[in-house]
């Protein structure tokens, strides 16, 4: 459908490659912002839902555009700038951590082709991107020269890296099992006939968890939410962050959040693969609306349990990354490696 | 190389978990506290001062407005006072009423200490469920006394009336009509005892609820057991009352050890703490929601079989009834007498105390003869309790720091008085 308009801008060489490129790049930053703020209004009603109340219902039919309405609130508002504050590395913070958020998705295949850059290290790519939005994060806590932030900033980063190393053994035993970095290929391992007993959550299990918590914090989300902390630093990292340049870091946690929903249904749940064997008709068909699906399956528990969950304590997050998820990370690793070598789990059948 | 300093973090007066105005000047070292320094005074407005210059009836309603999440204890404690002055007995049903008010304003105030205390830790849902319930009792508040807070029904002798034949009920609005206003009104068809009853039977679920989502949460136990230890010892050495005692495994409570009102007739147990930390003080209070219930219970079922006066009938202290002024010079008088110069208080001293939700709140009162009172001392449990705050959270981490604030029950009303 799209190939006589990439085939015409091709025809003006390097410029209108740039202009496809952009393009692509658009088609799927757009739908990635509009998917923030319609998930912003999802996650207000659901958790006005549980708390036994409404949620947003008055802008808008069903209070859908309520999120629209609040990021033209916040776009209007001035963007303050605290007078001891670095004035470049205070403005630049926001943007290091939007731009990993939505680079990573580039990589992530919603469809069997359908991907953005389908790029043979695309694992290695969301790694390096992911724990790229922590500068952001580390930079706005330094650069605001406030006591809140700046405690947001330590607590944010010191999680972060710790959570990272989790995440990356889970990517790691994923690697293992598929033999490729290519994240639409990782999906096609999971291919079999046995339909979703086929995908990688179940061989990995533990990682499947583990990589789901460690998505939790490392994103920064109840209950691992202590570098925003509400109640103890008051809104940690971005406390001094007001208007738009609040915005971009409320649109760079949600990117992430989703992302990582995304990731763990391309990652283990067999990305675009239906749930059911073929022979179940339409059920049965591959297509883009299971990635979806899985995606927001994903993206509620986020919901959830920031509506349940009381929040950590800094240091008892410490332990739960440092002390259980990384020692079961490196023991599954080696069954994953056991797995593979042995041909206990068949792989792309 | 840099030396190396300490943070000093001014936490409050404006922050989410400064329950009000407590300013709290921290040093840090890193995230662990070395030293915490309280800082009170934002919301003082001289309560104890402003009851000088006026008869003491006018001072019920700033009782109310002191600790604002238990006022009718408050009150409670105020009205004692003068009546152990004046000699007064009160009659049997206003004390069986003042035991239920009390009680209901213990579950009131539980119910907004385990909901900030969640909201503090991160469990939002509390908080909101807790409101849920607060609404109901704040109902029957506002029927019999027309304020949903600041009551001021306790009067010296007595209440300032019956409870209400018919519990007020929701009108249809747009939001409420047909089957769904009906259930809203499913309590409400007879009068407030049977309101209560409905809702006693009801409550008890409601509390394991709360409990269902925090007692056996992994979460919230690493949050609050062991956290903020206070020995027995150390309770007694700072004056702790309430919770905050019982919380460290003695059983000392007034209701108990010096019985007012009706308390001495009801039948009900002190929860005690074994190791008090957050979480033992925690379950007490818990656990005095639910025998808060019970004592409801008993209450309304008295009330419901004994009807009777409800305020003394003596027009120097009382007003007299509408009918009568209507008709009656000297009823006119007592009317005119009492809401201009009130009624002379025999000179003397007393303390009145009562077992708040938050600890002993006593009333230490000094007359000279006059319409006024020549000193109001007020003990507010929650001044005690805040000022142990450096010799508790020494050694502990910030976030911990914010588990003991919600753990006090700090409401600054009563601390700053």
């Amino acid at each position: 459908m799209f190939d006589p308009l990439r085939d015409i801008l091709l025809g003006y060489g390097n410029t209108g490659l740039t202009v496809w490129v952009l393009l692509k790049i658009l088609a799927i930053a757009v739908p990635v912002i509009i998917t923030v703020a319609m998930f912003v209004y999802w996650e207000r009603k659901v958790i006005g839902w549980m708390h036994a109340r409404m949620g947003p219902n008055q802008i808008g039919p069903l209070g859908l555009l309520q999120a629209f309405a609040d990021v033209f609130k916040l776009l209007f508002k001035e963007v303050l700038r605290p007078d001891a504050a670095n004035k470049t590395m205070f403005f630049l913070a926001p943007l290091i951590a939007l731009v990993p958020a939505l680079a990573a998705w580039a990589v992530v295949p919603f469809d069997a082709g359908v991907v953005l850059s389908n790029l043979n290290v695309g694992l290695l790519f969301l790694l390096a991107m992911t724990s790229m939005g922590v500068y952001g994060i580390i930079l706005a806590g330094w650069a605001s020269n406030s006591r809140y932030a700046m405690l947001g900033a330590m607590r944010a980063a010191a999680q972060t890296v710790s959570y990272e190393i989790a995440m990356g053994f889970a990517l790691v035993s994923v690697l293992i099992l598929s033999g490729s970095l290519n994240l639409s290929e990782i999906v096609l391992a999971q291919k079999g006939s046995k339909g979703l007993l086929d995908w990688f959550w179940l061989p990995l299990l533990p990682m499947f968890v583990i990589y789901f918590v460690s998505g939790v914090a490392e994103t920064n989300r109840a209950p691992f939410d202590v570098a925003e902390g509400e109640s103890e630093i008051v809104a940690g990292f971005h406390v001094e962050y007001s208007g738009s340049a609040f915005a971009i870091f409320f649109l760079a946690e949600y990117a992430n959040m989703i992302l990582i929903a995304f990731l763990a249904s391309v990652l283990f749940l067999g990305g675009w693969l239906s749930p059911f064997p073929e022979s179940w008709g339409f059920l049965g068909a591959p297509g883009w609306w299971w990635t979806f699906a899985k995606a927001f399956f994903f993206s509620f528990f986020y919901l959830w349990f920031r509506a349940s969950f009381p929040r950590y304590r800094y240091d008892q997050i410490m332990r739960l990354g440092w002390k259980v998820f990384i020692p079961i990370t490196i023991v599954w690793v080696a069954v994953a490696a056991c797995m593979k070598y042995f041909g206990w789990v068949t792989i792309g059948a | 190389m840099q030396e190396i300093r300490n943070y000093t973090m001014n936490f409050g007066p404006q922050h989410p978990a400064a329950h009000g105005v407590l300013r709290l000047v921290l040093e840090m070292d890193g995230e662990t506290v070395v030293r915490a320094d309280p800082h009170v005074g934002l919301l003082h407005r001289g309560t104890e001062k402003l009851a000088e210059s006026k008869p003491f009836n006018q001072s019920i309603g700033y009782m109310d407005r002191l600790d604002y999440v238990s006022m009718m204890c408050n009150e409670h404690a105020y009205v004692r006072a003068i009546e152990n002055l004046l000699g007064l007995e009160v009659p049997e049903r206003a004390q069986w009423i003042r035991t239920m008010f009390d009680e209901i304003t213990r579950i009131l105030n539980h119910l907004m200490w385990v909901g900030t205390n969640g909201l503090d830790l991160g469990a939002m849902a509390l908080f909101l469920y807790a409101f849920r319930e607060r609404e109901e009792l704040m109902d029957c508040y506002e029927a019999v006394s027309g304020a949903r807070m600041h009551a001021t029904y306790y009067r010296p002798g007595g209440v300032y009336r019956d409870l209400p034949e018919q519990m007020p009920k929701y009108k249809e609005s747009r939001w409420h009509k047909g089957k769904d206003l009906a259930q809203r009104n499913a309590w409400r068809e007879g009068s407030m005892l049977d309101y209560l009853d409905a809702f006693c039977a009801d409550f008890p679920t409601k509390v394991d609820e709360y409990e269902e989502l925090l007692t056996g949460n992994r979460i919230w136990k690493q949050r609050t057991v062991d956290i903020g230890v206070i020995s027995p010892e150390h309770a007694k050495a700072w004056g702790m009352t309430g919770p905050m005692l019982r919380g460290s495994g003695i059983a000392w409570d007034l209701r108990k050890k010096q019985p007012y009102a009706k308390y001495a007739e009801v039948d009900f147990d002190i929860p005690v703490g074994v190791n008090g930390d957050c979480y033992d003080r925690y379950l007490v209070r818990v656990e005095e929601m639910r025998q808060s219930n019970r004592i409801i219970q008993q209450c309304v079922a008295w009330l419901r079989a004994n009807p009777g006066p409800v305020i003394v009938q003596n027009y120097k202290v009382a007003p007299p009834k509408r009918e009568e002024m209507k008709d009656d010079m000297e009823a006119l008088i007592h009317h005119f007498k009492l809401f201009t110069e009130g009624y002379c208080v025999p000179a003397g001293e007393t303390y009145a105390a009562v077992e708040a939700p938050k600890g002993e709140f006593g009333c230490y009162l000094v007359s000279d003869g006059a319409n006024k009172p020549f000193r109001v001392k007020l003990r507010a449990p929650g001044f005690a309790h805040l000022s142990s705050m450096d010799s508790i959270v020494r050694g502990h981490m910030l976030g911990d720091v914010v588990a003991m604030i919600g753990t006090y029950d700090v409401v600054f009303g009563e601390i700053d008085r």
